[in-house]
């Protein structure tokens, strides 16, 4: 009989199941559970950019695009990262169309990290940085950010995880799961300790557009950063549109060279309607980007407050639609919490050491929901820990 | 701030407290807005939507277009106001085109909402015309598709 143990791969065995992943499995057997866990929009990707992709259809439009993407379509994103970070590009060098914001990830990683080299990454962050650093050899070096710099990356902290080895640093802001951003001046600090250095930042942008106290700006937009920095962004946060699987990377053409290779090799392309679909997006969207976010920032601006008046103090967040909400102070672990409240309240969010070790004490609570789910939610909430706190 | 307008228009529910947080204002400014609105007849009423084809009452509706004589002085205005004070008239606009005014009309069967046209509206003085549409399925209203509501779909997807 053949040894599975001696014939798969060590690095992918050595990688952790993923934290969430075991409170999904739970939460898909339970029913009637009010679920603040997704981490995708709740809006359907608007009616003009589906229209574009059926037409794609319906002209049989079903061949392969070129490796790198449509044309019109990096021509689309460079216009459109002008239009709103003021960044400039060159379409036909320095853009990949990519399967979704996490090939983009995995591209800058796997295109420029050697075994051996270093990759910082700040936590809590989103899960996939890690293995796919492991699955290329790497070795992650976590900075555990703290809910006293507001989860922001600082310099002081980026100096000390430096090392000789340091290949990058991954930088994901807006962030996924504490919804923190970093202003101008963050990044400036950030980029004072890169500018002579070796060192690469991968900037996942994939929230860029989701910021409701003032603009994203992008750490390639500061001196020096741009010949250093793979932005990963794509379509799915900013248009509704995570199930077409469509994202991309920008990079100088040195470094997109690369990267354009493993894509050839392991992708070959983008799906082309989704392809279709972007363009119309990047084309006619600015106001549906704006519908929505002005929709996230109401909810935000909700579920802080309602998280507050049931007793649980969320870090107020800046940036993509989650809040960090602290659920430290019961005596449990984040699991324990968020496991008693998904069994006792029927609510669900998710244990923020899912994010990082440093996640926890604290718990991811989406709000892609409509203010009516959010506002049910809250209320189971809040007589749950009425309950805990009389106990 | 016709943002608390766009609220409520789109869900008349929302209670001032929760449209301050949202907005980030005080409790008391919002009320006093609204009840500005309300005095000002900006905002004219509150209603749910209802989909009586989910309910057992016996329900038609219907969009008639009417023909009219303008009056000197008054114009439209007279004529409209002798429709609209009818219960069974739920909308009244005056239109461009060829017709003049557009009543919607709701009664419990064909015949009720036929006899109303040919009993009511018919004889009115200026009428000169009508001509009724019978709706035969609502699929969106006021914003809102009148479908089955959809369940959350979306998948667990690790992010």
């Amino acid at each position: 009989m053949i040894d599975y143990s001696k014939i798969l791969s060590e690095r992918a065995c050595s990688l952790k199941p993923s934290g969430i992943r075991k409170f999904f499995d739970i939460l898909d057997e339970m029913k009637d559970v009010v679920s603040l866990t997704v981490g995708q929009p709740d809006f359907v990707t608007p009616w003009h950019i589906r229209e574009a992709a059926i037409e794609s259809l319906e002209k049989g439009r079903t061949y392969y695009t070129s490796n790198a993407g449509l044309t019109p379509l990096r021509e689309e994103i460079v216009a459109y990262m002008q239009r709103r970070f003021d960044l400039k590009y060159n379409a036909k060098e320095e853009v990949l169309v990519t399967v979704g914001g996490s090939e983009a990830i995995d591209l800058a990683i796997r295109a420029t990290v050697n075994p051996g080299d270093e990759v910082i990454i700040p936590q809590p962050s989103f899960v996939c940085y890690e293995p796919i650093t492991v699955m290329a050899g790497g070795t992650p070096v976590i900075i555990p950010l703290k809910a006293e710099n507001n989860f922001k990356l600082t310099a002081d902290e980026l100096r000390a995880a430096i090392t000789p080895r340091t290949k990058m640093l991954v930088l994901p802001f807006p962030n996924n799961p504490t919804g923190a951003i970093m202003n101008a001046d963050d990044l400036k600090e950030i980029a004072d300790v890169l500018r002579d250095t070796n060192i690469l930042v991968l900037s996942d942008e994939i929230y860029a557009e989701l910021t409701y106290t003032g603009k994203h700006i992008s750490i390639a937009s500061l001196d020096g950063m741009r010949e250093r920095t793979i932005i990963a962004s794509g379509f799915s946060k900013a248009y509704a549109m995570t199930g077409w699987r469509l994202g991309y990377t920008l990079a100088p053409k040195e470094i997109t060279a690369q990267m354009f290779k493993v894509h050839q090799y392991g992708i070959m392309c983008a799906p082309t309607v989704s392809q279709f679909a972007a363009i119309e997006a990047l084309r006619a969207g600015d106001s549906d980007i704006e519908y929505m976010k002005d929709e996230y920032n109401r909810r935000r601006l909700y579920i802080t407050s309602g998280f507050a008046s049931a007793g649980i103090e969320c870090f107020k967040p800046e940036g993509a639609f989650y809040v960090f909400a602290n659920v430290g102070g019961f005596g449990m672990t984040s699991e324990e919490f968020c496991t008693k409240l998904l069994y006792e309240a029927g609510v669900a969010i998710v244990p923020g050491n899912a994010f990082g070790e440093c996640g926890e004490g604290f718990a991811r609570v989406s709000y892609a929901y409509s203010v009516n789910h959010i506002s049910t939610a809250i209320e189971k909430i809040d007589q749950f820990v009425k309950k805990l706190k009389n106990n | 701030m016709d943002k608390i307008l766009q609220m409520l228009e789109s869900d008349a529910r929302l209670t001032p407290a929760q449209i301050a947080t949202m907005l980030e204002k005080e409790e008391g400014d919002i009320k006093n807005t609204i009840k500005q609105y309300e005095k000002e007849g900006v905002i004219v009423g509150y209603q749910a939507l209802v989909d009586w084809d989910k309910t057992d009452r016996e329900y038609v509706s219907a969009v008639i277009e009417v023909k009219v004589v303008p009056q000197p002085d008054r114009g439209f205005d007279k004529i409209a106001e002798k429709i609209y004070h009818y219960d069974e008239v739920k909308s009244l606009y005056l239109m461009s085109g060829s017709y003049d005014l557009q009543v919607i009309l709701e009664g419990k069967t064909l015949k009720e909402v036929a006899q109303f046209v040919a009993m009511k509206l018919a004889p009115l003085e200026y009428v000169t015309s009508t001509a009724t549409h019978f709706v035969l399925k609502k699929y969106k209203d006021k914003g809102v598709v009148y479908e089955a509501r959809e369940t959350d779909e979306r998948g667990n997807c690790e992010i």
